[in-house]
């Protein structure tokens, strides 16, 4: 036991450097990209109306994230978060322009029916007890499927017909346009990750959350309802990919095939690089915007110095793939 | 072959497990090697099977002194084991056969790269046929019973001809058929295969059944090495306990009122608690004593809604209660203070004050929000309280030591409104201060009227802090008695199944 204690002392100097490097790596990270694109792309990257862009680019991806990082604190994992944006965004598309429904009762409609999702998902995992992961796996492709099943296969824009050839006449409430548009884009993701900032550090949920994801064993004896508190995360995860889909519809104006499989990395990505923010260790809500940050100056900037964008995947792929060695990299095992 | 074990020395951090043991067997016999827990018994056979490298003291075989210090060494020199934890040592999707042959799949296929499977469910097939064990060899270990995967463990054995094998407490999971069984495959190997048998157990009778000698351990040391037909379960029980063990500790009146916790015929589905009947009255410390895997654990868990109640009764002041979970247990004014600490007592990666706050957060929210700075005020005074030796309430508690982690365990009992505190095995891994300091909290709230039950296969703690206690026995309560009446042999007696 004492030589341990001396050895760890003896290593004690160089880990600090390693420790704050690791947990302040994010916007060490984030400092160099800008420095780097700011000497590569003059007048160019650091225009105001460019870092208005990026938070922009920035928002959908975060909410989704925002969601993960909920299922992440309970120690699990939502695959599926991808296919919920879809599904909600051909939801609310559709009730637009196929049933002329007014914002009020669509929004929260598309949100209502997504959240089967997170039912399909409570249930394979608290219930049935599959692994996470492969739960949320089986639920994205079964939920890409019933999207796309019942878009009929297709996109849905303003003036085109239905399926059976009928025609449409709703139209995109203008309100609803406003969600994808900046400001109010930007201000729903800072709503979107104070909400949950506060709701996991200053609520005894989060807290539950943060000791269920820590050790499910001792929180359960410690009478904390341990399937309950996953379910909820789960619930809360497809509610903000839900919303992610939303904004995205409003975005783009129409519903898109797998519109929201290509929000699944990024905001795997964006969790993970923020688990290690601030020497939290553990998810956490502002460490997943500043991952999110992250992915979308690099993305931002490469797009600039025309990097082709069937390339940025890799770029993509080997930022997450860093995050999660700065996760992993210091356990021990085998 | 004679086995000789000389002087044999241990130590590991903090602890001389084994201090200069002697040991001595012949091959073709069953030699009964028992102490109570802490006694070195399954250290001295992991030395003898090559777990260690650093211990100390001579093995000789056929008076000819030999190496081991790692496992293939012991198995070249035909020196197995067989764990209590067959989990640990088989694939569960492999087959039967497979399972049987590893050792050869692993190690004598030399440039070969095809399995020839023919051959080798042949091979395990004639080993099994060898024990009469009826098993098909192309069966999934993982559809077997734990009684069944012995044998597999016990055939893999056999085909490295072993000349002896050790049995860590193999009969401690199984049921008397099951027990039989085992014991004429052991019979048979002794005598057939002229394997040297070592018996690890704690049930006293069996080993009167099968073994022919006895050696008792005490404390890391060599007691005596007595022919079976000898001795009886008394002087092995004397032996074991070498009757010098005193706890210092002064226990406090107890003032006793009203009962409390009543249960009737508590039988779980998982069967590991046979038709326990009990009572607990405030301000009581009721003791449930019991060697390591008796079944104390399972009672606390099926009370406190872990293990899922198959049929009986559990009352708390007077009103019938069935908990579900923990949770519900909880909220019927249940706490357990769990053996396993840092598995499932306390949350190691978060700060001291939030394991204290978590079974009662409730208490430290305004409007749904949480009042950190109240819960830290809580923890400060709590941690004084207890005398938790920490540099802050912001400390992780996995850089504690045990006795204040346990501290830390009981502490976030103390704000809840429990009636019924259960701990099991709270002094685990605590030093001897930690320890009357656990005892002074245990007091402390059976004074304040709390029922308790305290279970741990720590005799001489039993003595030293209850009022009553039960005794159990193969997942049974066999025997109840009065503290003040009663002493360590009679407790050990019964425990080892004594009747």
């Amino acid at each position: 036991m004492k030589n341990t204690m001396v050895k760890q002392k003896q290593n004690k100097s160089s880990l600090n450097l390693l420790e704050a490097l690791n947990k302040w790596g994010t916007i060490v990270a984030i400092v160099a990209i800008i420095i780097f694109f700011t000497f590569m792309l003059p007048d160019l990257f650091l225009t105001s109306s460019n870092v208005v862009n990026i938070f922009r680019s920035i928002s959908i991806v975060t909410i989704i994230a925002i969601g993960l990082t909920v299922s992440l604190s309970v120690n699990g994992f939502d695959l599926s978060i991808g296919s919920s944006a879809t599904l909600s965004s051909s939801l609310i598309i559709s009730f637009f322009i196929w049933f002329n429904m007014p914002l009020g009762i669509a929004l929260p409609l598309a949100i209502l029916i997504t959240l089967s999702v997170a039912a399909v998902n409570a249930f394979l995992i608290v219930k049935v007890k599959i692994p996470d992961l492969f739960a949320t796996l089986s639920t994205m492709f079964i939920f890409e499927g019933v999207a796309m099943t019942y878009t009929g296969g297709g996109s849905i824009s303003q003036g085109m017909p239905r399926l059976d050839g009928s025609p449409t006449v709703g139209t995109l409430p203008k309100m609803f346009t406003y969600l994808g548009q900046t400001p109010w884009i930007i201000i729903i993701m800072v709503l979107v990750v104070a909400l949950v900032h506060i709701f996991l550090n200053h609520t005894k949920h989060g807290r539950y959350m943060y000791m269920i994801g820590g050790n499910p064993e001792a929180a359960r004896l410690s009478g904390i309802p341990v399937k309950r508190y996953r379910t909820l995360a789960y619930i809360i995860s497809t509610t903000f990919a839900a919303l992610g889909g939303i904004i995205l519809a409003s975005y783009i104006g129409s519903a898109q095939i797998n519109a929201g499989s290509g929000y699944l990395m990024p905001a795997v990505a964006a969790a993970f690089i923020g688990s290690s923010f601030a020497g939290k260790g553990k998810p956490n809500a502002i460490g997943t915007f500043f991952g999110a940050v992250l992915v979308g100056v690099l993305e931002n900037g490469l797009v600039m110095m025309s990097v082709p964008y069937y390339s940025l995947n890799i770029v993509k792929g080997l930022v997450l793939a860093l995050a999660l060695a700065s996760t992993y990299y210091n356990q021990k095992k085998f | 072959m004679k086995l000789e074990m000389e002087k044999i020395f241990i130590e590991f951090p903090g602890v001389k497990a084994l201090k200069g043991v002697d040991f001595a067997m012949k091959s073709g016999s069953i030699h009964a090697l028992i102490g109570a827990n802490g006694a070195g018994k399954s250290t001295l056979m992991k030395v003898l099977s090559g777990a260690y490298d650093h211990y100390e003291g001579e093995i000789l075989l056929d008076g000819k002194a030999v190496e081991i210090r790692n496992p293939k060494q012991a198995k070249m020199l035909g020196i197995d084991i067989v764990f209590q934890e067959v989990d640990t040592a088989l694939i569960p999707y492999l087959t039967v056969g497979e399972n049987i042959m590893l050792d050869s799949l692993a190690n004598d296929m030399g440039g070969k790269h095809f399995v020839n499977w023919k051959q080798t469910h042949k091979r395990a097939k004639e080993v099994l046929e060898e024990l009469h064990i009826n098993l098909p060899t192309r069966r999934l270990v993982s559809r077997l019973t734990l009684a069944e995967k012995q044998m597999v463990l016990i055939a893999r054995s056999l085909v490295q001809k072993p000349k002896f094998l050790i049995l860590d407490e193999p009969t401690a999971p199984l049921s008397t058929a099951e027990t039989k069984e085992l014991f004429r495959v052991i019979r048979n190997l002794c005598s057939m295969h002229g394997v040297g048998i070592i018996f690890i157990s704690h049930r006293l009778p069996e080993l009167f059944e099968i073994c022919e000698d006895i050696t008792v351990m005490k404390d890391g040391e060599f007691v005596s090495c007595r022919p079976i037909k000898s001795t009886s379960i008394k002087e092995v029980v004397d032996d074991m306990l070498g009757g010098n063990m005193v706890d210092d500790y002064v226990k406090k009146k107890s003032v006793i009122g009203e009962e409390v916790l009543s249960i009737r015929n508590l039988t779980d589905k998982e069967g590991t608690l046979d038709n326990a009947s009990f009572s607990v009255k405030s301000g009581e410390i009721v003791g449930i004593a019991g060697l390591v895997g008796a079944g104390k654990t399972e009672l606390c868990k099926t009370i406190f809604g872990d293990n899922t109640i198959d049929s009986g009764e559990i009352m708390v002041n007077g009103k019938l209660v069935k908990p579900s979970s923990p949770y519900h247990a909880v909220k019927e004014g249940f706490a357990l203070v769990p053996e396993e600490r840092r598995k499932e007592g306390v949350l190691v990666e978060e700060p001291v004050f939030s394991n204290l706050s978590a079974p009662s957060l409730h208490n430290f929210t305004s409007l749904g929000f949480l009042n950190t700075k109240k819960e830290k005020v809580a923890a400060v005074k709590m941690i004084k309280d207890l005398g938790i030796k920490t540099p802050s309430e912001n400390q992780k508690v996995a850089l504690l030591s045990g006795g204040n982690q346990q501290k830390v365990a009981v502490g976030k009992w103390l704000q809840s409104n429990a009636h019924v505190y259960m701990f099991d095995e709270p002094t685990k891994g605590v030093d001897v201060g930690a320890k009357s300091e656990i005892f002074q909290l245990i007091e402390g709230l059976a004074e304040r009227g709390k029922a308790i039950m305290y279970a741990s296969s720590e005799i001489v703690e039993i003595l030293a802090i209850t009022d009553r206690v039960y005794i159990m026995y193969d997942n049974r309560i066999v025997k109840e008695v009065v503290t003040s009446e009663t002493n360590e042999e009679e407790i050990m007696y019964y425990s080892t199944g004594g009747e």
